[in-house]
């Protein structure tokens, strides 16, 4: 054997003795590594629960506060606004002219937001530039009138009881994609209750396997 | 404590295991995939205020109504009109596309002017000026009638514009292209006299026999006839079509009758024959010639020596015949495929001849004989001596075909310029490297084109037309509907290029050449010419979009002069040598006219028909097996003109000895997405003039087919 052979044997002998002599740290070697995974894993399924959401959306508030409970108390009914043309296209949000038609540029009540809506932008004929919460892709197509016509669905079902807010809850957006929270619904797990709670391609489908037994064709809404 | 390589392993799984159980991971796939759809150079419709506007579709002669869909004024989606007398809601796959002729690749976006064999752009003033100092020095040389017209069609006020631009130039060269409406024009004129045109009143016939009218393929109105035809079921209405192949109008049919390519006009006079021989016609107004006609059917064509010309058995002959003659309202339908090209006048008269004797003229449900929709009026145009001198002349031609066949034969230059409007002579005439190389000999050629296509490229002048949604027009329909139709295209968005109205580009250039010529266009812009000819129903027409001039059964029925038909006019037969006969097939998501099918249109084409940039040409299994030709294998296609290379589809639908090929393809300009793609099968067939009628009456040719 040689000199070198030798030298070899002792070192993988000294390695040898070694790990035998630290069989009891080996153990507590294990133990600290399940504590790490599970430090590590508690860490990270909580900043991803928690502090994920927070991190994803960003808050912007509405132009100015929007009472709908007190426009509802005024006119009745959602459709006094948000109404179908007469073709069947939905109007969506109001526009300045259309508010015009009740609203003048001196405030009608006394609140501060109306005072705002005034100044800013009727005295400016500038349109509110609103932040819409249920504003879906361009990619889909969504006919109103087919649902609140032709299916008799009420508003509430997907846009919640948003007529009895008396106040506009602050938009927030997804960094990411830049559309609402409210289109994958404030629990971050997408667990709903409601059926207004989220408006994902999901939703839509189960309603309609629901209601017409077949979730729907791509070419319906992707148009 | 020691950390050690295993606490890191822990930690990493820790984490690991951490985000895959947070909501995390999912909702970041989730979010990702809807941020790649928002990519700044994604392109995003602009949302806004909807509105809609109607306006008349003329990209065929169908003249269907249309609604355009805007957002914030900018046209987005056309749909048909329900309002529209013609097509009642309805539109065809090229009027919706019809939004992509806006931004076609190959449009003409301002004046060019050819210079050393390139194109270059210029502005209005000096294409007008060029254009006025050419023409000005042809009538400077005393020879106005060398300057040559071609129009798509010579109906509408822009056509009348232009051939009243030639009165005062002092030139009779004017030509229009074959279309379905000069062909009945035509037709009506030889059997019932001058001014009149025929309609077919599909929608309330109960037998129709189409002598290979392509009744959902492009013939006629088109989506008046999808109409007609979809509602043949519940009002126990029966189709037969004679057709050499099974064309979807065959398939939709309740009988198809196969019959040698080129023959349908000795069935109809067979048919005819029939009913004379068996005294079940009806002596209406029969004049001219009926005793000399009856003794050339008697002799000519039996039943039996008909079966032998057209391949029907002669026992069918008599049968249809009869069901013909005991039909409630029956009607005969002239012009196979679209009934625009390739057709003879015999073969329309003897058709029209066959609704003559079953007492089918000016009845419901029948032909109805009717005067030409006489809408517009113009004032005389005024003429100066050069000009009374040159419109003496004699035409050259009958038509345009025999116009290009004596340019081609011609040394000497006899045309010295030339106005193209609404035409592709250079691609829709046959054997178009035949008409480029006239069009070479004519020293001045003028486009007045949309688009850089074939007959632009061969111009030397394009003043650019706007599109049908970018100019005022009055759209007649003129293609065999029982009711006349004027509809108004009004402009749908502002010229997307710097192009005019054909019609504003021609009042321009009348009053640049100054004399008469200006006078006779006093007008400021077309529009208000347009206003000032339409004055009797302009009213009506700019507040519905469409004026009704005729409608339901003519009262008086027309009287019939046989003396054509006794005279018993040569059949065409398809010309040169070859095993097989080559057909041209209309197929209705395929134009073959002068504006190309649009990139969506093509899009919907069949890979049976187009595979990728290759065409396929039908021939029945039992011919191609003999010829060791397999289904979607290449070969060898020859006619005396040209040979070219295609794919084979078996088609048990189609006669053997057939070959078929569609019409509309290889298209050669500047647009990806439609040109490239297949053979044009007009460069395979060469021109038969009919005698007489001038009419390009090649419906195909003899060809031959090998393995490639």
């Amino acid at each position: 054997m040689s000199e070198i052979e030798n030298k070899d044997e002792n070192g993988s002998m000294d390695g040898a003795e070694e790990c035998t002599a630290d069989g009891p740290k080996d153990d507590k070697g294990l133990g600290l590594g399940v504590i790490f995974f599970m430090v590590a894993f508690l860490i990270c399924f909580l900043s991803g629960w928690l502090l994920f959401p927070k991190l994803l959306y960003s808050k912007k508030e509405q132009p100015f506060n929007f009472d709908h409970a007190l426009h509802t108390a005024e006119t009745g009914d959602c459709e006094t606004c948000h109404y179908l043309r007469e073709d069947g296209t939905f109007a969506g949000l109001p526009n300045l002219e259309s508010c015009m038609e009740c609203h003048t540029d001196e405030p009608m009540g006394e609140t501060e937001d109306e005072a705002i809506f005034a100044q800013k932008y009727v005295a400016k004929e500038k349109e509110v530039p609103w932040l819409v919460y249920s504003k879906q892709p361009d990619c889909v197509y969504f006919s109103h009138a087919a649902h609140i016509t032709k299916a008799g669905m009420d508003c509430k079902t997907c846009h919640g009881p948003i007529g009895e807010s008396t106040s506009s809850r602050p938009y927030e957006e997804n960094r990411l994609t830049g559309y609402s929270r409210d289109i994958w619904g404030k629990n971050i797990w997408g667990i709903k209750t409601n059926s207004w709670d989220r408006m994902k391609m999901d939703d839509c489908a189960e309603c309609h396997k629901e209601e017409t037994g077949h979730q729907g064709y791509c070419f319906q809404c992707h148009k | 404590m020691k950390v050690d390589r295993r606490s890191f392993l822990g930690l990493g799984l820790g984490a690991a295991a951490g985000v895959a159980v947070s909501p995390a991971l999912v909702k970041l796939t989730d979010d990702s995939s809807i941020w790649t759809q928002n990519w700044p150079w994604t392109p995003v419709p602009e949302d806004g205020e909807i509105t809609y506007d109607k306006s008349v579709c003329s990209l065929c002669p169908g003249c269907c109504g249309i609604s355009v869909r805007k957002i914030n004024g900018r046209p987005v989606k056309i749909e048909g009109d329900s309002d529209f007398p013609v097509n009642n809601g309805g539109a065809c796959l090229h009027g919706i596309a019809g939004l992509q002729y806006l931004y076609d690749p190959a449009r003409v976006k301002t004046p060019m002017r050819k210079k050393a064999g390139k194109f270059e752009a210029i502005s209005w003033d000096e294409a007008i000026d060029l254009a006025a100092q050419k023409l000005g020095d042809i009538r400077q040389n005393g020879a106005p009638e060398s300057l040559g017209l071609v129009t798509g069609t010579r109906e509408g006020s822009v056509s009348k514009l232009f051939n009243r631009f030639m009165d005062a130039f002092g030139s009779p060269n004017a030509y229009a292209m074959p279309s379905l409406e000069a062909n009945l024009a035509l037709t009506a004129q030889t059997l019932h006299g001058e001014g009149n045109t025929i309609g077919f009143d599909l929608e309330n016939s109960d037998f129709v026999l189409s002598f290979g009218a392509g009744i959902i393929e492009g013939w006629g109105s088109p989506v008046a006839c999808f109409k007609a035809n979809a509602s043949r079921k519940e009002r126990h209405a029966e189709l037969y079509q004679i057709d050499p192949r099974l064309s979807n109008t065959a398939a939709n049919a309740d009988r198809w009758i196969p019959i040698n390519p080129g023959t349908e006009a000795d069935l109809a006079l067979g048919l005819c024959s029939v009913l004379l021989q068996k005294n079940l016609f009806v002596p209406g107004q029969l004049t001219g010639g009926l005793n000399r006609f009856t003794a050339v059917l008697a002799s000519e064509y039996t039943p039996q020596k008909v079966e032998a010309i057209t391949g029907v058995k002669a026992a069918d002959i008599e049968k249809l015949a009869m069901a013909f003659a005991k039909a409630k309202m029956p009607v005969a339908v002239p012009g196979r495929g679209r009934g625009d090209q390739g057709q003879s006048l015999r073969e329309f008269a003897a058709v029209q001849t066959l609704n003559a004797l079953a007492g089918r003229l000016n009845k419901e449900g029948g032909a109805f004989v009717m005067p030409k929709a006489d809408y517009l009026t113009f004032s005389e145009a005024s003429m100066d001596e050069v000009a009374e001198t040159g419109a003496g002349k004699e035409k050259l031609a009958n038509s345009i075909d025999e116009l290009i066949e004596k340019l081609s034969a011609s040394a000497k230059p006899l045309v010295n310029a030339l106005l193209v409007y609404n035409a592709n002579p250079c691609y829709t005439l046959k054997t178009p490297e035949r008409v480029k190389e006239a069009f070479k000999k004519v020293d001045f050629v003028v486009s007045f084109s949309s688009f850089m296509d074939e007959t632009a490229l061969a111009s030397d002048l394009i003043l650019p037309a706007s599109t049908f949604l970018e100019r005022l027009e009055d759209v007649p329909s003129g293609a065999g509907l029982a009711k006349q139709v004027v509809g108004l295209a009004r402009t749908m968005v502002a010229p997307v290029f710097n192009t005019k109205n054909p019609g504003d580009a021609l009042i321009l250039l009348a009053q640049a050449m100054g004399g008469t010529i200006a006078e006779s266009f006093e007008w400021e812009t077309y529009d208000e010419a347009l206003e000032a000819a339409a004055e009797g129903i302009w009213d009506g027409l700019n507040e519905e979009g469409y004026a009704v001039i005729s409608q339901g059964t003519p009262m008086e029925s027309p009287a019939t002069d046989f003396a054509f038909m006794a005279s018993n006019p040569a059949p065409i037969r398809p010309g040169c040598e070859g095993e097989f006969i080559l057909m041209p097939i209309d197929n209705m998501r395929i134009s073959g006219s002068a504006v190309a099918s649009s990139p969506f249109a093509v899009k919907t084409v069949s890979d049976k028909v187009l595979s990728g940039t290759d065409v396929l040409v039908e021939i029945n299994p039992e011919t191609a097996r003999a010829k060791g030709l397999k289904d979607g294998g290449s070969a060898m296609l020859k006619t005396q003109v040209k040979s070219v290379k295609v794919k084979v589809n078996y088609n048990e639908g189609i006669m053997p000895g057939v070959i078929g090929m569609v019409r509309g393809l290889g298209h050669a300009f500047d647009n990806p997405y439609v040109a490239g793609k297949g053979v044009n099968v007009n460069d395979l067939i060469g021109p038969v003039i009919e005698p007489g009628s001038g009419l390009d009456a090649a419906f195909g040719i003899k060809a031959s087919i090998s393995k490639a």
